[in-house]
């Protein structure tokens, strides 16, 4: 039964990936400029520019196009970017680690944080610890990103200087051999614990940045789950019977507050998804986001369908595997 | 939900003072500022606040404080326009798509997926690319992105509301289908799309801030916030003030939208009103 609807979502994919591949292909197709004059170079001849256009299928309708572009994306083939002559493919290895190491410990920072000050909070209602986060989650939300950013720059690497600016590693630092693309689980392997240590200095001001707001409404919503729970009947009991209060928290509240925090944890994910650009581009982090940017000013459009395709993609199964994981918080929830 | 919500609650108001107050500044800046927004005056540029400049000047010696008065105008239409689109948008659709049913309403919604779907920026960076850069460009980006939430809302609030009692009545003693719609569901309906708004309010003003930016919204010497804090970046290490100012305004600002919007959806959950929180489950 659980197959069943796997397999019906994994099916209603396909028309939302068709749709979004349409439409990039088509917005792509609007952009500016000849890709093919993009590709050559300034200097290319009428006849060489002919030639590229006609090497890279720009002479084509645009509908027989975008099939020949989802007959090779079909055998696996994101095509060549434009303006490097590498493969999109290639290019995305080198890419999106990046990007996936940024949030995946903005992620960590936002569920760890903001699970912990949520119960805290909850447990503590209406003391100081209560009242300091509610406060905290107001200012957390509100923040702009950016303007964060340009602050935890002033203030950690600028006035006290104990951490760095920008960037994934020090300039003098050699990156690890490459095996996942994320620099600090490389470093982690081959046993480079100085280039560990560089590495997750580097991410800690992009990724507190990123996780304030996460943070501030995970808390929230923690909060507001676990007094909820703390009400009910099977709290009492728990009570009753003589469990402490530790483990009334944490085995029977908690996890029964569990199901909003998940669903709020999903659309973070997915926001931060498509919110890296901003953050990559101030702490010139050198990932998707990045690649995405100069795709679009380079009318590079097998990069953009590129980016466009993988973080659709990420999206999709993210928001699948947050609907999957509450069956398995809450088992009265069943898909048919 | 025996819990009673007292309206006008000390957060409402404060956000409604907030709000108030720079909408004021948008419609009336001459009341706030006697200094012109755009005036250039290099002999006096980076100067720290004092008296004269409370904000201090910017690079080109332009006041800071004006430059933050006249932003209110630009950040607050950003809101209105874009989620006047939405909302316009996302109703008409959700409607359609809510009270027909059937393949229209499956049409409807894998469009609304689709949309949900695309990443954001490269949607917004596209727009700009194609259409120019500006802020115009940017708000009909941002509306491209934000119908879907209304029109799933709407949808889930027209099955919802369709099966009521009042609905079944009317629709008893002979009431045609438009009066249906007109008089019974979408009074009903729109309650949550106003709460829904004042939540995002708050939140469009800091994608449309985020994206002037990266420098895809509004275009010098038009002040916004945003552009403003970008401006001030290079600056940050010795004239703080620069970039400060602009920022605290739109965190302000939000914070007002967000407190606000909070007050509204307590009041509505503790109601009859189906929670907004149900409309995330959409599929």
């Amino acid at each position: 039964m659980m197959g069943r609807y796997v397999a019906r979502r994994l099916l209603l994919m396909i028309p939302v990936l068709l749709g979004v591949s349409i439409l990039a292909f088509y917005v792509s197709q609007l952009l500016p400029g000849d890709p093919a004059r993009a590709a050559a170079g300034r200097l290319a001849t009428p006849e060489q520019l002919e030639a590229v256009r006609e090497r890279l299928g720009l002479d084509q309708p645009v509908p027989v196009q975008y099939g020949l572009y989802i007959g090779r994306l079909l055998q696996g083939d994101l095509g060549t970017s434009l303006s490097s002559k590498q493969e999109v493919a290639q290019e995305l290895r080198i890419f999106f680690p990046a990007t996936l190491e940024l949030l995946l410990a903005t992620m960590v920072l936002t569920v760890v944080l903001g699970i912990t000050i949520g119960v805290r909070a909850a447990t503590s209602r209406g003391g100081w610890v209560d009242r300091a986060f509610l406060g905290f989650s107001y200012l957390g939300v509100g923040m702009p990103v950016f303007f964060l950013a340009l602050l935890l720059q002033l203030v950690f690497a600028g006035w006290l200087r104990i951490l760095p600016i920008a960037g994934r590693l020090s300039l003098e630092t050699v990156p690890p051999p490459a095996l996942t693309g994320l620099y600090t689980f490389d470093a982690l392997f081959a046993g480079q614990w100085a280039t560990l240590m560089d590495a997750g200095r580097h991410l800690v001001l992009p990724a507190l940045t990123l996780s304030i707001a996460g943070i501030s409404e995970i808390g929230r919503i923690t909060r507001s789950a676990m007094l909820n729970a703390l009400d009910q009947d099977y709290v009492r009991t728990a009570r009753a019977k003589g469990l402490s209060e530790r483990a009334v928290w944490l085995r029977h509240a908690l996890p029964n507050a569990m199901l909003p925090t998940t669903t709020v944890i999903g659309l973070q994910v997915a926001f931060l998804l498509g919110g890296t650009v901003l953050i990559e581009n101030i702490f010139s982090w050198g990932g998707l986001g990045t690649y995405a940017w100069k795709g679009i000013f380079r009318l590079d459009i097998p990069v953009i369908m590129g980016i466009t395709l993988v973080s659709t993609t990420a999206y999709l199964f993210v928001n699948l595997g947050v609907d999957l994981l509450y069956t398995k918080l809450d088992p009265r929830i069943r898909y048919e | 939900m025996s819990k009673t919500f007292q309206f006008w609650s000390p957060s409402l108001l404060l956000g409604l003072a907030i709000v108030g107050l720079f909408a004021a500044m948008a419609i009336f800046p001459g009341l706030f500022s006697s200094q012109d927004p755009a005036g250039l005056r290099l002999e006096h540029r980076l100067s720290a606040p004092s008296a004269a400049n409370w904000f201090g000047t910017n690079g080109v010696g332009v006041d800071v404080y004006s430059r933050v008065v006249y932003g209110a105008r630009t950040t607050l239409a950003t809101i209105v326009i874009v989620l006047g689109i939405a909302i316009l948008v996302g109703v008409s659709i959700g409607s359609v798509s809510g009270y027909l049913g059937g393949w229209i309403d499956g049409l409807l919604m894998r469009v609304a997926d689709v949309f949900l779907a695309f990443p954001p920026l490269i949607l917004a960076l596209a727009t700009n690319a194609v259409l120019g850069r500006g802020l115009q460009q940017t708000m009909f980006a941002v509306a491209f992105l934000w119908w879907p939430a209304y029109a799933r809302l709407v949808r889930s609030q027209i099955l919802a509301v369709r099966k009521l009692e009042f609905v079944e009545s009317a629709r008893a003693i002979g009431a045609n289908e438009f009066r249906i719609v007109g008089r019974h569901v979408l009074p009903n309906v729109l309650d949550p799309v106003i709460v829904r708004a004042s939540l995002d309010a708050g939140f469009v003003a800091l994608t449309a801030a985020s994206l002037s930016f990266l420098g895809l919204g509004a275009q010098p010497p038009t002040p916004e916030w945003g552009r403003m804090v970008a401006e001030g970046q290079k600056f940050l290490l010795d004239q703080w003030w620069v970039a400060t100012f602009p920022g605290i305004a739109l965190f302000v600002l939000v914070i007002g939208f967000n407190l606000i919007g909070e007050s509204l959806s307590g009041r509505m959950q503790s109601g009859l009103h189906v929670g907004i929180a149900e409309e995330t489950e959409g599929r």
